[in-house]
């Protein structure tokens, strides 16, 4: 089909300049909103980073008031996985997903136009406690009471700010499961949907069925501050612990929100790099089943000292580790995919393959942290935040610029600079590592975390740290460099793009035209993700 | 598919996952009274149980052995009350009902109102512990200056587990929600 087709038969007038951002309803140029917001977020939420490793540089209190450091870790938080990872995920499967089912475009695109727009006004919120009466919010992103009630005049805005985030999360998933349910291209079965597309769908569900519980939460804690009611105030008979267990219900599944669509990127990226199909495709789809049921039933495993019965810790530990198995599957499916492959070394492969590395470090401290008598050594030291670095920085966000080195071709037209990209890479790779490796043995010896200050005999491996966080932190920049040189020209790519890729999205022309698939492709074209 | 049927299809899927976020979204709160009847189940978090003094009539007492029953009394924050217990210890037979008293002093120049809220250690014993009669069950309400003495009746089950020999009832005293804050914020106190 021409592209002029494309353009010709369907009814949407393209308005010009600022209108169009805010009308559209294309799944493209929304994909792309979505994923400029969320390199926004990366670059706002990264220089609250870059405060904290600051006054973490030496011991004692050298730039920043403990209190606005404690707010520097709960919005860096809050913006790295509500504002950075969330979006750029739906920005991903906005472009992608339509691309990958031969649909033409989203299933509900006024929908899908509205749960972008929600974002800005949200994060603008959030954003502008930096600025009001009490400071912006600083009881820690898990906003456990009583502590974040002691919030000043932030406090509504925080939970009216994840409120809007929720409802636009939620919105993305209905949309995307609308999508792959009913817009896929004859032929294209469930299993032979590739794996981003499922690791995508399983996300979606995971979303619907925990985002609510979060909104739930906050608005208990938004009652009891200002209505009078008591969920989480003893002095009325509430229990400050009961918000542990609400919000973890939502908290777990939502780790796997982040990571489950990096899983399904590295699973489309290995195979082309290695050019031998995906090996295990059926049990990837299993095992992504598998962890997510399971993560609704771990909640607990994140407070572990709070005073539970043996028979809790127990079920909760075992739960746990149980989730290694599944993980574990994927892991040894990449391996076996590259086994014996005629790999080569792009940047998203080298990106990809650090993944699978340092994600794997992760699960390993995720394991020993799953263990009931060492988590209560481990509970809220730097331990927990380099276990959770290591699977957020370079699981899910390793796994973002790999996708977003895989598919930039395909999106502008233009082959990105491969001497910067592996600069990119190679900054990044060794610099988190000398970022986040050091704060393992900073925990294990007992340096607490969300403090701004530390006992002496940690300053060596802070000064690592933080050097380590400011070569990362400043070497993101030359990806911003790589995107706008690609987007601004450079070598025209060809619509496979690359030597091994397969699937839908690889047919159409580089970059693709505004609606993909306004007539059905060839179903003997569908080869599905396992080939 | 047709571009209605099409239509027809999301509008179903959009609908049906809506409805799904809702019921998540009252489940949310459903999980409160789901905890809390698996609280008392369990016994867990410190729960005890509230008998009538009939069911209570009904226990055969176990002679052979003695519980010791600690109590221990502590005021929330900003309530300006002393609140202490007129025994500090005292050995039970289970399954026989006992009373003892508590004695609360309010010193503000003002009428407050609080909440007692009980806890009873360890955790794995509170569910054979059962109240008869607590001050806990209603708020109480005292005039400036007023004081009161307080009883609680109580019956440890026969059926506790014969490796617990103490137990503590502990009450923290809270000024009700519904009046907290309605007072002078400065607490004047009379001595």
């Amino acid at each position: 089909m021409s592209e002029a087709a494309a353009h010709d038969d369907h009814h949407d007038v393209q308005s010009t300049g600022l209108m169009r951002w805010l009308t559209t309803t294309n799944h493209k140029d929304i994909g792309t909103l979505y994923l400029l917001f969320s390199l926004t977020m990366f670059f706002i939420g990264g220089s609250m980073a870059m405060v904290i490793r600051l006054e973490l540089f030496q011991p004692g209190l050298q730039f920043v008031d403990p209190q606005f450091y404690n707010s520097m870790t709960t919005m860096h938080a809050l913006i790295m996985i509500f504002g950075a990872v969330m979006p750029a995920w739906t920005g991903f499967a906005n472009w992608m997903i339509p691309m990958m089912i031969g649909a033409p475009d989203m299933a509900l695109p006024r929908l899908n136009n509205w749960s972008f727009w929600i974002l800005p006004f949200a994060f603008l919120m959030l954003l502008s406690t930096l600025f009001m009466p009490g400071g912006a919010p600083a009881g820690g992103w898990t906003m456990y009471p009583p502590l974040v009630l002691q919030t000043g005049d932030a406090f509504p805005y925080l939970i009216f700010a994840i409120h809007f985030m929720g409802a636009s999360s939620i919105a993305g998933a209905i949309n995307i499961i609308a999508t792959v349910f009913n817009m896929r291209a004859p032929g294209m079965t469930l299993m032979k949907l590739p794996l981003f597309v499922w690791t995508w769908i399983i996300t979606a569900f995971l979303l619907i069925a925990s985002i609510p519980v979060l909104a739930g939460a906050v608005t208990m804690l938004l009652t009891d501050k200002f209505f009078g009611t008591a969920f989480f105030s003893a002095a009325g008979g509430g229990d400050p612990v009961m918000f542990q267990h609400i919000f973890w219900f939502f908290g777990h599944p939502e780790v796997y929100i982040l990571i489950l669509p990096a899983f399904g990127i590295v699973s489309a990226i290995i195979p082309t790099f290695a050019r031998k199909p995906l090996f295990g495709y059926s049990s990837m789809v299993y095992a992504t089943g598998a962890i997510a049921f399971l993560s609704f039933i771990v909640w607990a495993h994140h407070m572990f000292t709070v005073g539970m019965p043996l028979a809790g810790e127990l079920f909760f530990m075992y739960t746990t580790v149980l989730i290694a198995v599944p993980t574990g599957v994927k892991i040894f499916n990449w391996v076996a995919t590259m086994w014996r492959g005629s790999m080569t070394f792009e940047t998203p492969m080298l990106f990809a393959l650090a993944f699978v590395v340092l994600f794997t470090i992760g699960g390993f401290s995720g394991l020993m942290l799953g263990v009931t008598p060492v988590d209560f050594q481990y509970h809220d030291t730097y331990f927990v935040v380099a276990h959770f670095h290591y699977v957020l920085v370079t699981g899910a966000v390793f796994a973002l610029m790999a996708g977003a080195y895989f598919w930039l071709p395909k999106w502008t037209g233009h082959m990105y600079n491969e001497t910067l990209g592996k600069w990119h890479f190679w900054l990044s790779t060794i610099s988190v590592n000398v970022l986040f490796f050091p704060q393992h043995f900073l925990g294990l010896a007992g340096m607490p975390r969300r403090i701004p200050d530390y006992a002496v005999q940690f300053s060596d491996f802070n000064m690592v740290s933080s050097i380590g966080g400011f070569v990362y932190g400043a070497s993101q920049i030359l990806f911003v460099v790589v995107v706008v040189k690609c987007v601004r020209g450079g070598e025209k790519a060809t619509d496979e793009v690359w030597e091994g890729a397969q699937g839908l999205e690889w047919t159409l022309p580089s970059p693709p035209p505004f609606h993909s698939f306004t007539e059905a492709p060839d179903p003997s074209s569908i080869t599905g993700g396992n080939r | 598919m047709s571009n209605a049927e099409l239509k027809r299809a999301n509008r179903k899927t959009a609908i049906k996952l809506v409805l799904a976020t809702t019921t998540m979204f009252f489940f949310g709160y459903a999980l409160i009274p789901l905890y809390d009847v698996f609280c008392e189940v369990t016994g867990l978090n410190g729960k005890t149980g509230r008998l009538s003094s009939q069911e209570v009539s009904q226990m055969s007492p176990d002679e052979s052995r003695l519980v010791d029953v600690e109590f221990v009394a502590s005021v929330g924050a900003d309530l300006p009350w002393e609140f202490y217990p007129l025994v500090a210890k005292i050995s039970v037979v289970p399954g026989a009902e006992t009373q003892v008293d508590f004695m609360v002093v309010n010193n503000a120049q003002y009428a407050v109102t609080g909440n007692a809220v009980p806890s009873v250690a360890p955790n794995e014993a509170a569910k054979y512990f059962s109240k008869t009669e607590c001050f806990c069950f209603t708020k109480q309400s005292l005039k400036a200056g007023e004081s009161r003495k307080m009883p609680v009746r109580f019956v440890v089950d026969p059926d506790i587990p014969r490796g617990v020999s103490l137990l503590t009832l502990g009450y923290t005293f809270f000024e009700a929600l519904d009046t907290a804050g309605l007072h002078p914020t400065e607490h004047t106190y009379i001595n």
